[in-house]
């Protein structure tokens, strides 16, 4: 049966994008995670970092051996896996000249500065497009290139909170306490997502018309379409809602259990009564209310008290096997650990080895996007700082000279 | 549907077998990309979307009343087909023999049991692209397990990250099934590109805990690289501070400060009428300011709480610090930057009336997007069955008599 593997078709081929030429000039996570789904695809990448410091994501960790190192950040080198690495200053005029070079060979510009950068140094989309009629270029900005908002500063904890993604996320807390983001730089992977989607739309629409385009992204608009149903329960609805429930939630969430947490989701009444046949059917659960769903999410705080009784008597890795072999959705809380031990994920290879130059072999999370004709596979590292500089701007016909010479002036 | 097509996908067709909001959520944004999107479902059993909506706790009699449907489901057609009766999955097929993809999130097994698999599709319809969902993959020891959002961001590790150090972690909701279904969609679209340039089709195996592991990289890279194991911390950063919400005037209101450096710092401190804080060596570097946010985020309550957020924001924007409010369902909706980009947009819906739904996350100067209501139940089977199959409406009027339309 097919769905056994993931077996190769004979074509040479590194991905379903492969020939397809991606020019990113982004930092941080939105940007590069983006160019980093195109480039696990099979596309080629080149990533422009500014000379001499680099994307800022280098000086963020976590650090190998917790060493403050440029070429040693995790974050960075989980973000631009299979890209090549150039330096290059468009904003002198021999580094504008080299940004039309890259942009004239490129099917596809990603950027993140702020609304109006590009434009202001001659580089905006209007202005690539006649070097360049089949370009697709996007911009993604923190709140869009219109309103009033569009010049404001905002952190990744900013973008979660007024797009509405911190207010709105569930909480076992109190209203004295603020809402939350989620954790890590988890909202700023939205803006990625979504822009590689419009950019793999574009593209098929330029293989049949030719044309390119230019798409603009909204970090804002990103997170909010990631919460588009609860985001109109105010003006849908009239509903409030806060991160400490909405109406009548069901009985489950995330619960506490003897080595650390569980959650448990039963919208189906079977997956209710497995919930029940796998706390071993006690006399609360016979109570007639209880097989009523509406009285059921009205008492749930009750119910979950009985519940945790027996989860603390249980283990995750019990709760998860047990209640899933009897059909109810639950699952274990996991840590990073516990994912790297995950016997599901090693048989689907979900982390894969990677030599690097200064930090040696190390795991990695693949991909999720996953095709039977086309195994996933680590190409390269993230670059170095400037690592293909020489390789690519050869290729333009830089002469090493010419090449000193730019370096010293700290265009490349 | 008269409403003209300018989308990118314009002349692309598929076929989904969705419910809930993961795979229906991808087939939504691929048909607000123009791409010809046809759900099959059925009376027989409801895709509950159409029945409860988990942010409001509402319930419905009618399939038809569910906004949250309306919003997961825009510009898609529906044919209603009961897949326990042979005839109906023979028109399934037949479907999908004129589709370029089909996408499908039923627990795994199901298609290869109603003879809809990526094999038997394919024999149909050799280049067809063929997307799975579900929420551990088609293989692998967990194969066979379901899940919901919760459970995914929980074995993905982003529950565990997000929330209170000393409570419990989040329960997350509908967003993880959004973010699945986006990576769903991108997965989709690359194996069409691949298709146009080889003529190949292929099978794409999408696990929604996968989809989400990887918005953890942070966390997964400290454990591989340091063997350390990160958990929760609120709003707090690793090295920014502050970094925090803070109450403001109101119920519930809250604006979100973030400081980077010394300048951002300096100039907070003016903004706040404490300009003697700059050279208080509590805060003098960003380690000092890091070491002592506790005090800090006493400091700017102690401001703020008298104040109305978006003042808060005017003022510190003004001064280049970024703040911004904490926007519930109803601020979103009232904001002004929103209001301007139109991000809430109505459409009108034979049941619900006016409807307000999220318009798509990009705009494309070249191929702009429209949006059209989701379907009712069984809307366009004749539109799909006579139009595209080439159904008489003889035999329709069969088909729905035997319950194989239902």
């Amino acid at each position: 049966m097919q769905k056994s593997g993931f077996r190769s078709t004979g074509y040479a081929i590194n991905g379903p994008l492969e020939g397809v030429r991606v020019v990113e000039y982004c930092s941080l996570v939105s940007g590069p995670y983006c160019a980093k789904v195109m480039a696990d695809l099979g596309a080629l990448v080149l990533k422009i970092e500014p000379p001499r410091v680099g994307d800022r994501a280098r000086y963020m960790g976590p650090f190998a051996g917790d060493d403050p190192h440029p070429e040693k950040s995790g974050f960075f080198l989980y973000l631009n896996t299979n890209k090549r690495g150039l330096t290059l200053e468009p904003s002198r005029p021999s580094g504008k000249d080299i940004f039309e070079e890259l942009v004239r060979n490129a099917d596809v510009l990603i950027e993140d500065r702020p609304a109006g950068y590009m434009e202001g140094l001659g580089l905006g989309y209007e202005d690539l497009k006649k070097i360049n009629p089949g370009l697709i270029m996007t911009s993604i900005t923190p709140f869009g290139r219109s309103g009033p908002y569009k010049d404001y500063k905002a952190y990744p904890l900013n973008m979660a909170h007024i797009s509405g993604q911190g207010y709105l996320l569930p909480l076992p807390t109190n209203l004295e306490r603020p809402p939350v983001k989620a954790g890590d730089h988890a909202g700023e992977y939205d803006p990625a997502l979504v822009a590689a989607v419009a950019i793999l739309a574009a593209l098929l629409e330029k293989a049949a018309s030719g044309r390119g385009q230019f798409i603009e992204v909204s970090k804002m608009e990103t997170l909010i379409s990631m919460q588009r149903v609860e985001s109109v329960a105010f003006a849908n609805d009239g509903v409030y809602m806060t991160r400490t429930g909405g109406l009548n939630p069901m009985p489950g969430g995330v619960l506490p259990c003897k080595d650390g947490y569980v959650v448990i989701v039963t919208p189906q009444e079977d997956q209710w009564d497995a919930l029940v046949e796998l706390i071993g059917r006690p006399d609360w659960a016979k109570e007639e209310w209880v097989g009523i769903r509406e009285e059921r999410n009205t008492r749930s705080k009750e119910i979950n008290e009985h519940l945790v009784e027996w989860l603390m008597q249980h283990t995750k890795e019990e709760i998860f096997r047990k209640g899933q072999a009897l059909g109810c959705p639950v699952a274990p809380v996991f840590s990073a650990r516990d994912q790297a031990d995950s016997e599901q994920l090693a048989v689907r290879g979900f982390f894969q080895e990677i030599e690097h130059q200064v930090i040696g072999r190390t795991r990695f999370p693949t991909s999720a996007l996953r095709f039977s004709a086309i195994p996933y596979r680590f190409e390269r590292p993230a670059p170095l700082l400037g690592e293909h500089n020489e390789e690519v701007y050869g290729a333009l016909g830089y002469t090493e000279q010419e090449l000193a010479k730019l370096r010293d002036e700290g265009t490349i | 549907m008269d409403c003209e097509n300018h989308g990118p996908l314009k002349g692309l067709r598929l076929t989904e077998f969705t419910h809930a909001w993961a795979g229906p959520y991808a087939g939504c944004l691929l048909a607000l990309l123009g791409m010809e999107v046809i759900k099959v479902e059925s009376r027989k059993r409801v895709d509950h979307t159409r029945l409860m909506s988990f942010s409001t706790g509402r319930h419905f009699t009618d399939p038809n009343q569910s906004g949250a449907f309306n919003n997961l489901n825009l510009n898609k057609k529906s044919v209603s087909l009961n897949l326990k009766k042979p005839k109906a999955v023979e028109i399934a097929k037949r479907l999908a023999a004129v589709s370029d993809a089909i996408m499908e999130n039923m627990r795994p097994g199901v298609m290869e049991r109603l003879g809809l698999d990526y094999e038997a599709v394919r024999r149909v319809k050799p280049d067809i692209v063929y997307l799975s969902s579900s929420a551990c993959g088609q293989v692998g020891p967990e194969r066979e397990y379901a899940g919901y959002a919760p459970t995914f961001a929980a074995s993905a590790g982003l529950s565990l990250n997000t929330g209170y150090e000393d409570e419990h972690p989040s329960n997350f909701m509908g967003a993880i099934d959004l973010r699945s279904a986006t990576t769903a969609a991108a997965a989709l679209l690359a194996a069409l590109y691949y298709r146009q340039r080889t003529g190949r089709g292929q099978y794409i195996d999408l696990a929604s805990q996968e989809t989400i592991a990887m918005l953890n990289g942070e966390a997964l890279m400290d454990y591989f690289l340091n063997k350390r194991v990160r958990t929760r911390r609120g709003n707090r950063d690793d090295v920014m501070a502050p970094h925090n919400c803070y109450r403001c005037a109101g119920k519930d209101n809250w604006i979100s400060i973030a400081v980077a450096d010394d300048k951002e710092w300096q100039a907070l401190c003016r903004a706040i009428n404490r300009p003697e804080l700059e050279s208080d060596r509590r805060f003098s570097d960003q380690q000092a300011r890091w070491l002592h946010q506790d005090e800090l985020d006493e400091i700017i309550t102690a401001w703020t709480e008298s104040r109305d957020y978006y003042h808060v924001m005017e003022v510190m924007q003004g001064v280049g610090v970024a703040a911004a409010p904490s926007l519930s369902a109803e601020g979103l909706f009232n904001d002004a930057h929103i209001k301007e980009r139109e991000v809430f947009r109505k459409v009108s819906h034979p049941v619900l009336g006016q409807n307000w739904v999220i318009a798509p996350p990009w705009r494309l100067s070249e191929t702009p997007a429209s949006i059209r209501r989701a379907p009712l139940l069984g809307e366009h089977n004749e539109d799909v069955l006579e139009g595209l199959l080439g159904l008489t409406s003889k035999e329709l009027e069969e088909l729905k008599e035997q319950e194989v339309i239902y």
